[in-house]
């Protein structure tokens, strides 16, 4: 089978690469282009460690086929924080624990932005509803819903 | 211990070095590397639970364009029998060996048989589809009543049970008896005014770690190799991979990867041998890694288990006998977690007269691996929920029922040792005073509570603590940092040297850069290799005085090590100035060159560890859906190195255990085919199935080590369990024995207590 050329903007650099037309987007940016920040837990769209944003919206990169991505864009964890600075939700997964493995933080942090570019102030429920797509193991995440509160607060400009 | 001493950067809430790396995802995991030329590895499994296989043909996927190598177990030496140690599960080398690859039998469904590297994991597909596999099927044995029945079909022919008073005559699926037995428990129970007795079943769960297993294995001609893995212990990927391939010791080299979960599941091995014997027919890197559907299928769950416990107690509630009849499922090669298991189940109660009996069983499923307090879920499950029970006929408050029965610093454990210093009645009192034990509850809802044990581990550390030309210092160690023990590790150093936390940094170094270390496991990182990095941090002080004594012209025994600083002792008369770390470091070359400390131990006196958990539930008569309230997590953590860490190891379990109680099982049908691999169906706890969950750290020290540290990341997974269950039983009146407590099987019980 013939592979198909993709030209997309994946944080904000324009790339174009070679795809088998069954190759999932996550396979394409993990295997392809070396973006490894976002992970692979299932590959049936369960687990969210694959999270990104396309157009803004939050997928589950597993889910989506890498030939999908022509002409959009896409926002992985590798685009989440800009230069020497880290993004609140970042910085408050690190200040409050947040993490323990690690693995499904990269899901996590990009499910919290794409909740926190929607909703500024959530309610805690909204934030466990908005995160429930996002398994994590080590945290009970407790850790992560008051991260995810903090760095809503300090983003509405708000002292913590 | 030293005398209770104010701590400069111990208990603070410090941010984990490793952390940027890790939201920013530069953070490399197992499935993250890879090498120039590197195949695909898979594997293919058997499509049956109990089979022999006759014959396998791999002609056809041999000749397949881009297929480099096919193994099957042909390609494996025989490996004899040799008991595992030093890992968290226990085991067999030579079960290992076939496990990793089947020879002439396959004991579970997704059991590897062959298989292949290829150009690209498209074609290893093909590959594997086109290997032909002539099985001879046989009767699944697939729970505990089946297998243990005296006509049962036998999953090993040469397996007669280990451990009984007389040899057996008959090989059996019973694959070691353990008996544990104090005092006289026919006349303990003869004191009883109440005796109460209970049946209890809990299913197969799996870890349910995110990150699937991964390896990249290369072999050079010469044999020399290097395996790139996630692994809670490289040591023991390294010893596993010799023994399984036949391999000299030193001609493997483990690089540990960060590591997405293990929770014990990684605490073995099953793609390394694979990958290592495909690279060497093919002379190239092999990279596999295991789909979520072949994490749940072929990787090691935790047992299921039936356990029956009876006490007997007199009217003040003392107890006077328990007795304990427990069976675990080890899966198809011997090596439950019985015994941790049998060993705990009583452990927190003072009992004159006891009884304890345990069974590892083979069933047709995946052999089991260790699961976070291996073995003592399921059985203090069965216990808490029985005093519950007995507390509830005794009309005396479950608390207090505990208290009057409840082990402290000389009782002597169940399975042996007298405790030192613990703190379980320190949790129940806790317990007792927390406002959440008497929050007022609405309809349909019910408060349970239950304890929690586990003995922690300690075993063989060893870790080294360099002075960098600043006076910055590196701490290189080999135990896999899975949940922020760089974090700890830092603290320690920083704190035991008297430098900024900021100062240091830590190395998870790999089998060639770090001295032995046995596995991340037992909850034993922060309290052994904590103590090895004092230990290499108090070797450095050592040689610091003897470099300050040496420009002061003093003898070194009259120099003192204060807030980073060698100083002159109280009465010395030297007209000196106190020289800091980085001055001694900078002017190194010239007092005996660089500083380097280092430290070895087999850690004793790992402290054990008790927790109280408390749990509100509301039950939907409707559905039978359970929902956690309010969820407190109370636990004796020694003294709390990161308290954040701490709460984190005890919110995280209390959840594992929460889903154990209310969801998690695997379902198998008729043959032995496992129904719900995959997260969809396999039902952890999400985000919105909880509440924010309560911790109270409870600090008594343990006297065997310099802080008082004791393990913290098992314990919290052991009371959930019934302490959910226990909350069910008082929303609904009804004690349902088996979980997991889901909405089918709460429904029908009940429209059975209804009808």
């Amino acid at each position: 089978m013939g592979k198909t050329r993709v030209e997309t903007k994946i944080n904000g650099e324009q790339m174009e690469f070679l795809c088998e037309p069954q190759q999932s987007m996550l396979d394409v940016l993990r295997d392809t282009l070396g973006l490894t920040g976002t992970k692979e837990g299932c590959a049936t769209g369960d687990c969210g460690a694959c999270s990104v944003m396309l157009d803004g919206r939050l997928i589950c990169s597993c889910l989506m086929l890498a030939v999908e991505s022509n002409g959009r864009q896409l926002t992985t964890i590798e685009g989440i924080s800009r230069g020497e600075t880290l993004h609140p939700i970042q910085q408050k997964f690190l200040q409050h624990a947040a993490l323990q493995c690690g693995i499904c933080t990269p899901g996590f942090v990009v499910a919290a932005k794409a909740l926190l570019d929607e909703n500024p102030n959530p309610t805690e429920e909204e934030i466990r509803y908005h995160l429930a797509g996002n398994l994590c193991r080590c945290t009970g995440y407790d850790k992560i819903i008051r991260a995810v509160q903090d760095a809503a607060q300090t983003l509405r400009g708000e002292a913590s | 211990m030293s005398e209770a001493r104010d701590y400069k950067v111990i208990g603070t809430r410090v941010v984990r070095p490793d952390g940027v790396d890790k939201v920013t995802g530069r953070a490399n995991f197992g499935a993250d590397f890879s090498l120039p030329g590197m195949l695909y590895g898979k594997v293919l499994r058997s499509p049956h639970a109990h089979a022999r296989i006759k014959k396998i043909d791999t002609d056809a996927a041999a000749k397949i364009e881009g297929v480099y190598a096919i193994v099957t177990g042909a390609d494996f030496p025989k490996v004899g029998h040799e008991e595992i140690t030093g890992g968290e599960g226990a085991g067999d080398f030579a079960d290992l060996a076939t496990n990793v690859m089947a020879r002439d039998k396959v004991v579970y469904h997704g059991h590897a048989v062959a298989a292949v590297a290829a150009k690209t994991s498209a074609i290893a597909d093909a590959a594997l589809a086109a290997i032909k596999v002539d099985y001879e099927q046989l009767a699944p044995v697939m729970d505990l009543d089946t297998a243990m029945a005296d006509n049962a079909t036998l999953i090993d022919e040469r397996l007669f049970t280990a451990g009984l008073p007389e040899k057996p005559t008959k090989p059996s699926n019973v694959a070691a008896y353990m008996e544990f037995k104090r005092g006289d428990i026919a006349q303990g129970f003869a004191q009883a005014d109440v005796v109460v007795e209970g049946t209890y079943r809990t299913p197969t769960v799996h870890q349910g770690y995110i990150e699937p297993h991964a390896c990249v294995a290369s072999i050079n001609q010469g044999g020399q190799a290097t395996i790139w893995c996630c692994t809670q212990g490289h040591f023991d990927v390294r010893s596993m991979t010799s023994k399984v391939l036949g391999m000299n010791v030193a001609d493997i080299r483990v690089i540990p990867s960060e590591i997405g979960g293990g929770f014990g599941g990684k605490t073995t091995i099953y793609l390394e041998p694979v990958a290592m014997v495909l690279s060497k027919k093919s002379g190239r890197p092999v990279k596999m890694t295991m789909t979520r559907d072949e994490v749940f299928r072929a990787s090691g769950p935790a047992s299921a288990t039936k356990c029956t416990i009876k006490i007997g107690a007199k009217k003040d509630g003392t107890f006077t006998a328990m007795s304990a009849w427990l069976a675990y499922e080890a899966g198809g090669y011997k090596g439950s977690s019985m015994a941790p298991g049998a060993m705990c189940v009583f452990a927190p109660y003072v009992v004159p007269h006891f009884l304890i009996q345990g069974y590892d069983v083979l069933v047709n499923k995946p052999k089991v691996a260790a699961y976070r307090a291996p073995g003592a879920p399921q059985s203090m499950y069965a216990c808490e929920s029985l005093i519950d029970d007995l507390a509830r006929q005794l009309k005396i408050d479950p608390i207090d029922l505990r208290l009057k029965n409840a082990v402290s610093a000389g009782s002597q454990a169940a399975y042996g040792p007298k405790f030192n210093a613990v703190g379980f009645k320190e949790c129940l009192e806790a317990a007792k005073k927390h406002p959440n034990y008497t929050k007022k509850l609405g309809p349909n809802e019910g408060r349970g509570l239950a304890a929690g044990f586990w003995f922690n581990a300690g075993m063989q550390s060893s870790a080294e603590v360099h002075i960098n030309e600043n006076g910055t210092v590196t701490v290189v160690e080999g135990s896999p940092d899975i949940g922020g023990s760089r974090a700890s590790m830092a603290l320690m150093a920083a704190e035991e040297l008297g430098v900024p936390y900021e100062r240091v940094r830590v190395v998870v170094a790999d089998t060639e850069n770090a001295g032995y270390n046995n596995v991340t496991g037992g909850s034993r990182v922060t309290f052994a290799t904590g103590m090895a990095v004092i230990q290499a941090a108090g070797d450095i002080i050592a040689q610091c005085k003897q470099r300050a004594a040496a420009t002061w012209g003093i003898e070194a025994d009259l120099v003192d090590w204060k807030d980073g600083e060698a100083i002159p002792k109280p009465g010395v008369n030297a007209d000196v100035k106190p020289l800091t770390l980085a001055q001694i470091a900078a002017n190194s070359g010239r007092t005996g060159g660089p500083l380097l400390g280092r430290a070895s131990l087999n850690a004793r006196g790992a402290g054990p560890g008790f927790s109280i958990n408390m749990a509100d539930v509301r039950v939907d008569p409707e559905t039978g859906k359970v929902d956690v309230l309010r969820f407190t997590a109370i636990q004796d953590a020694g003294k709390a190195i990161h308290p954040a860490y701490v709460e984190g190891q005890m919110q995280g379990g209390a959840v594992q255990g929460i889903g154990w109680a209310l969801n998690e099982e695997y379902i198998y049908d008729s043959k032995g085919v496992m129904q719900n691999a995959g997260f969809l169906d396999y039902r952890m706890p999400v985000a919105s199935d909880l509440p924010m969950i309560d911790t109270q750290i409870i600090e008594v020290p343990n006297p065997s080590h310099p802080y008082g540290v004791r393990g913290v990341g098992e314990v919290p997974i052991v009371a959930p369990l019934a302490a959910v269950a226990n909350a069910v039983r008082a929303a609904t009146g009804i004690r349902i024995p088996d979980l997991p407590l889901s909405p089918p099987r709460v429904l029908a019980a009940l429209e059975a207590a209804k009808a």
